[in-house]
């Protein structure tokens, strides 16, 4: 700590930080949130079945879109262009690469995971464990500037989920309609408020005034955007959810609720 | 109710220093910077305290209290019980003077660093004219009372004082924001905040919005918006292609 708070013309203070509340909660708590995400994503996604229901037209979004002869007959929205998939292939590999991109580039998911994995800052006036320091300002760091090309691709693939919601509804009413309908429109939220989407639609201009229609859509997403942080861990809850609701009717373990 | 208060107040200069032990009396509706004056007037005749307004807008009385950076006379007593004790330190990212005074010239350095507002050519001052929907943006930049605690708490200085040579810190590349976003500015600053000011350096983990007394959101719109322009010019070819062959407003 040399060379931070312990430099030589600061005062001398031997204490990391002076802070008296539960600081180290937040990140671990993000940690954790954020781990048992990626356990229950990586299982879902390499296991390779329960992710249709036929009679009712439910595919989980882990599994959108599905485009290969491994594929449940049914379950590919768009055909299958692709060829058998040797089994340790998840059958979403398509958008689920993206998907992740998108979310380790967001500006929301970089600030939660430096400050709890990396540690960096664990939580403010917290001195971090690194002896140097170069941030987002070189390798590998600077491929987060990529952010809005993931964006694009998330929008297509939340066009993709919304057809997967439709669809569904051609099959009648039933609790899992609704379920993957409220994901969707989640979905959307997040994807929308992104911070590069905020900048795309209106936020590079200098002159709102002289775009009167890309200024009313940057008010509406800048509004989205301020809860950008929450829909980023609501839409993780959904999927897990939406995730779960479909593997459960698919294998049997519960029947869905039937409303029409 | 009055009540004797612990306070633990960090007194030294830049070659040694400590925690020293205070009690102190403490009446309702008091904040910190009254305890301080308190202690001044009654135990420490010598202790070292910047400050001026008293009212959260000179920006002067920043420190640390219970290990956050606040502002020392916008922190109310009451948000302490009463058997707490409150430690108070100067910021520990500048060099101190005495006590609770830093030196902040840091801050100044790099304000300079900024190239100033620069009006179109041939449009004189005076001559001005803007519309509202167009200079809202920068305006919320403008409620910056310069009290440096966002600089004191960003990682990448308070944690390497071996960047402070290229990082301008948040509160100046908000200002670079500010004049990129201000509608009669004519000047390009894109390029210059990431090579000269250093914005990569920042992973908007977001603790200068957290420290902001003026409760700016320096992180989302000031640096976020500035790295996505970096982006345009520097990392996104469709963008640069596009900028080449249209001119844009
Ligand atoms: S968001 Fe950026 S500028 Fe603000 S404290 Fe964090 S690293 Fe520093
Ligand atoms: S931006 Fe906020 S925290 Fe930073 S100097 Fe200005 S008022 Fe203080
Ligand atoms: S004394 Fe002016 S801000 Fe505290």
């Amino acid at each position: 700590m040399t060379s931070g708070v312990g430099a030589p013309t600061r005062a001398k203070i031997t204490a990391r930080t002076l802070r008296t509340d539960r600081w180290w909660l937040p990140p671990l708590m993000t940690n954790l949130g954020l781990l048992a995400f990626v356990v229950y994503a990586t299982i879902r996604s390499f296991m390779g079945k329960w992710y249709w229901v036929g009679e009712y037209g439910y595919l989980t979004p882990f599994y959108s879109p599905c485009l290969s002869d491994s594929c449940l007959p049914g379950a590919s929205h768009f055909g299958t262009p692709l060829p058998e998939l040797p089994g340790w292939v998840p059958l979403g590999f398509i958008a689920l690469p993206f998907l992740l991109g998108f979310r380790l580039t967001c500006y929301y998911y970089r600030k939660a995971y430096y400050r709890s994995v990396w540690q960096s800052p664990p939580a403010c006036a917290v001195a971090e464990p690194h002896g140097s320091y170069s941030g987002e300002t070189r390798l590998p760091l600077v491929v987060q500037n990529a952010h809005r090309y993931f964006f694009y691709v998330a929008v297509l693939v939340s066009v993709v989920n919304t057809y997967d919601a439709v669809v569904a509804f051609t099959h009648g009413l039933g609790l899992g309609n609704v379920i993957l309908l409220v994901n969707v429109v989640l979905l959307w939220a997040y994807t929308v408020s992104c911070h590069s989407c905020r900048h795309v639609v209106g936020g590079r201009l200098k002159h709102f005034s002289k775009h009167p229609v890309r200024y009313r859509a940057w008010t509406l997403v800048s509004r989205l955007n301020a809860r950008h942080m929450q829909l980023a861990w609501t839409t993780l809850g959904t999927l897990v959810l939406t995730d779960l609701y479909v593997m459960l009717v698919a294998s049997g373990a519960i029947s869905d609720l039937r409303i029409i | 109710m009055a009540y004797e208060a612990k306070f633990r107040v960090w007194r030294g200069d830049d070659s040694d220093g400590e925690l020293r032990d205070y009690l102190v009396e403490v009446n309702e509706g008091e904040v910190v910077l009254d305890i301080i004056h308190r202690l001044q007037a009654t135990q420490t005749p010598d202790l070292a305290v910047r400050w001026n307004c008293k009212a959260g807008k000179c920006g002067s009385c920043s420190a640390e209290i219970n290990g956050r950076p606040r502002l020392l006379c916008m922190t109310r007593m009451s948000t302490f019980t009463e058997d707490e004790t409150v430690t108070v330190t100067p910021m520990r990212t500048f060099p101190v003077v005495r006590d609770l005074v830093t030196d902040v010239s840091f801050n100044y350095t790099k304000a300079r660093e900024v190239p100033s507002f620069a009006p179109p050519p041939g449009v004189a001052p005076g001559e001005y004219r803007m519309l509202q929907v167009d200079v809202e943006r920068s305006q919320e930049f403008r409620k910056c009372i310069e009290c440096f605690l966002c600089q004191n708490t960003c990682h990448v200085v308070r944690d390497h004082e071996e960047n402070k040579e290229n990082f301008a810190g948040p509160r100046y590349l908000m200002r670079v924001a500010e004049l990129e976003m201000h509608p009669l500015d004519s000047a390009d600053r894109v390029a210059a905040a990431q090579d000269e000011h250093g914005l990569g350096f920042c992973n908007i983990t977001k603790c200068c919005s957290e420290v902001c007394p003026e409760h700016i959101a320096i992180t989302d719109n000031a640096l976020i918006p500035m790295k996505e322009r970096v982006a345009d010019r520097k990392y996104d070819p469709i963008v640069w292609l596009g900028d080449k062959l249209f001119r844009r407003g």
